[in-house]
């Protein structure tokens, strides 16, 4: 029986912005199915790591495998089998929520049966017609989740998945992006705390370099304090 | 192609839901009309005049939607939406390219007639079908050109200058053919029925070649 | 990076260039014959056309070493790109300025617009001076560099269509004092041209590695100051248009 690979696997993975250092030797390793919770204060090179595995921006060095595929070069490979809840909720303003999941479903070859159920999911069919400029960041969140899970991605890669949730819209989504969903997840959050209750590995990142990598009952208090200071 | 077809499908309906680009070109294009007119203190104009100031009217509303074309896509996510689906980029190319053509093409559909109407001293009947086909070509080279500049310049702090900048020389061999190959289709004596083979057969040269230039280059313009 | 050196035989090529310079305008000022229309100003023709011809291949040069970018991803190719063109930019601005003292010189007016060489040599300094702006306002070093590369390539293939293209539109050329390997020129008047050419041609190349050296060595520096200082301890480069 062959093993499967990793979910996810970084080996010494550097990222630039010219002379600044966003990303430098980070080492970690996700089996399929688990959580990775990404800490670190804002600029700490979360949203790059996010970014760099969404195939959407190139290591500098060292390797980036995702399900055993090295990226950059395998990206058209992984891009099928991955969800990127970002910062933007990547839909049109002047569309509505319908036509951009319908655009979305369109490019990734999924039957648009699949729009009406993600939608109903999150309870937004009635809102769904309406452009998404009328919206509340709430809601425009809801089908930013929708978005992100159409394709039924493997790997999904949440960069402050609650944001402008309330609490009921965040029960809602937890079966399409909460650990239910049985998918790898990748997963950042402003409230290191909850991040820590989801995950089975915490990647604690300052100034772009691996401060901490381990199970979550491991970070003790003294190291969470230090991480934020 | 089939993603082409999606995106293009995106970009016409995103345009007639906000009639932000084909109607401010076609308005410019009437302005520059009226301010030929007095600019150059005459009712009617023939012959290579006209000519010029057609295709210059053309290619300065050519330009609005150059500037507009990718800014959704950089202001709303699209670039990221469309390069996390597992899609042949240079699709993106042959999808604005489409775009851009088509709202040329709506443009000239007033702006032409309007310009018969306004300046052209000869009728615009006879020469109607061969300025079609000049302007057909120079559309295509328009399209091509234009989505590689705005591809370009919309990246930059600066895209609404970048953009002419760069366009705008870049664009100056289709001018001289679209200019040159419209002139003897509008002389008021002696016109000529079809426009000069040379002249379409530069556009359709230059138009070839830009178009094999942008599919080379366009992928990188879109990796980060 | 260091592995290159653009110092190396840098003075003998400085001196080498120098000396054909020299050669070349004694030749110019004192072998070939004054022309019996146009009088000494049309001398400046052995500096116009040189400066123009190299400007162009500087251009052309500069796509080339673009394409090399985007092959690559290595941006020591960027940086050669970047100074080929920002050079080739300056000498084609002197060639317009000599040009139109020619033309002022042969035609009594300061610009003709049925010359194609010059009109298509002014289409192509516009476009290029984009090239500069361009890099400027793009403030990620990496896309800086890839965009200009692409634009480098997209501009330089559209160098000689332009040519053509204007060459066209001329109904009627202007009687030409020489063809581009200065075919019909008299004898001392082409050896005057060829070697004027080959010495602002040696005058390019070394601008360029002299240019390269210092922006090789500025970085190394930079380099060095961030290990041994430590990253904290450097001032974030400015934004600029070149690359770093």
């Amino acid at each position: 029986m062959v093993e499967e690979p990793p979910a996810i696997e970084l080996r010494g993975l550097a990222r630039y912005f010219g002379e600044r250092v966003a990303l430098s030797g980070v080492s970690v390793r996700v089996r399929p199915g688990a959580t990775l919770a990404v800490l670190g204060r804002n600029g700490a090179g979360k949203s790059t790591l996010l970014r760099i595995l969404a195939t959407l921006l190139r290591p500098h060095a060292g390797e980036v495998a995702v399900f055993g595929e090295a990226l950059p070069r395998r990206g058209f490979a992984v891009r099928a089998r991955l969800g990127l809840l970002a910062h933007e909720p990547l839909l049109y303003r002047e569309l509505t929520g319908r036509e951009n999941l319908e655009y979305h479903a369109r490019l990734h070859g999924v039957a648009l049966g699949r729009v009406q159920r993600v939608l109903e999911a999150v309870e937004m069919e009635r809102r769904a017609e309406e452009p998404i400029r009328l919206l509340s960041r709430g809601m425009v969140q809801r089908l930013a989740v929708c978005r992100a899970v159409l394709h039924e991605p493997q790997l999904l890669l949440l960069d402050e998945p609650r944001a402008n949730l309330d609490p009921v819209a965040s029960e809602l989504v937890e079966p399409l992006i909460g650990r239910e969903s049985g998918r790898t997840r990748v997963l950042t959050s402003h409230d290191p705390r909850a991040a820590l209750a989801e995950a089975d590995l915490v990647l604690a990142l300052k100034d772009g370099r691996a401060a901490f990598v381990g199970a979550p009952t491991e970070l003790g208090d003294a190291k969470l304090r230090d991480l934020y200071a | 192609m089939r993603t082409a077809l999606i995106l293009l499908r995106k970009d016409l309906r995103l345009e007639l839901r906000t009639m932000e680009t084909v109607p401010a070109m076609i308005l410019f294009a009437l302005v520059t009309f009226v301010i030929f007119h007095f600019g150059l203190n005459r009712a009617t104009i023939d012959g290579q005049l006209a000519a010029g100031v057609l295709t210059a009217t053309l290619l300065f509303a050519a330009m609005l939607g150059i500037n507009r074309l990718f800014v959704a896509e950089r202001e709303q996510g699209g670039f990221d939406a469309f390069l996390l689906a597992p899609v042949d980029r240079s699709a993106m190319l042959l999808a604005k390219a489409a775009a851009l053509f088509l709202f040329l093409a709506a443009l000239e559909v007033i702006a032409v007639p309007a310009f018969g109407l306004f300046l052209l001293g000869p009728s615009l009947g006879p020469p109607l079908p061969g300025l079609i086909a000049v302007l057909a070509l120079a559309d295509l080279g328009l399209a091509v050109i234009g989505t590689l500049v705005s591809g370009i310049a919309v990246q930059t702090r600066a895209r609404d200058l970048i953009g002419p900048m760069m366009g705008l020389p870049l664009l100056i061999p289709a001018l001289i053919a679209t200019a040159r190959g419209a002139g003897p289709l509008l002389r008021t004596v002696h016109a000529s029925s079809a426009p000069p083979g040379k002249w379409l057969a530069i556009l359709a040269l230059y138009d070839l070649v830009f178009a094999l230039l942008a599919y080379a280059v366009f992928d990188f313009l879109l990796e980060d | 990076m260091p592995s290159t050196t653009y110092g190396k035989g840098l003075r003998g090529l400085s001196l080498a260039t120098l000396a054909i310079i020299a050669l070349a305008l004694a030749l110019v000022f004192f072998y070939a014959p004054l022309d019996a229309d146009q009088g000494f100003v049309q001398k400046i023709f052995y500096i116009h056309v040189p400066l123009a011809i190299v400007s162009l291949c500087g251009f052309i040069f500069g796509a080339v070493l673009a394409a090399g970018y985007l092959r690559t991803g290595e941006r020591k190719w960027d940086m050669r790109s970047y100074v080929a063109i920002h050079m080739a930019l300056i000498f084609g601005i002197g060639g317009l300025i000599t040009g139109s003292i020619w033309a002022k010189a042969s035609w009594g007016h300061w610009w003709v617009w049925n010359e194609p060489t010059l009109v298509s040599f002014l289409i192509v300094l516009l476009l290029f001076a984009t090239y500069q702006p361009l890099r400027f306002s793009i403030e990620d070093p990496e896309r800086q560099s890839r965009y200009a590369s692409v634009f480098a390539i997209v501009a330089g293939a559209f160098v000689p269509l332009n040519f053509i293209a204007v060459r066209l539109a001329q109904e009627f050329v202007h009687p030409r004092v020489l063809t581009l390997g200065g075919g019909n020129l008299p004898g001392s008047m082409r050896l005057t041209f060829l070697i004027s050419l080959v010495g602002i041609a040696l005058l390019y190349v070394t601008l360029w590695k002299y240019e390269m050296a210092a922006k090789n060595a500025r970085s190394q520096v930079r380099r060095l100051r961030r290990t041994l200082l430590g990253d904290d301890n450097i001032r974030p480069a400015g934004r600029s248009a070149a690359p770093s």
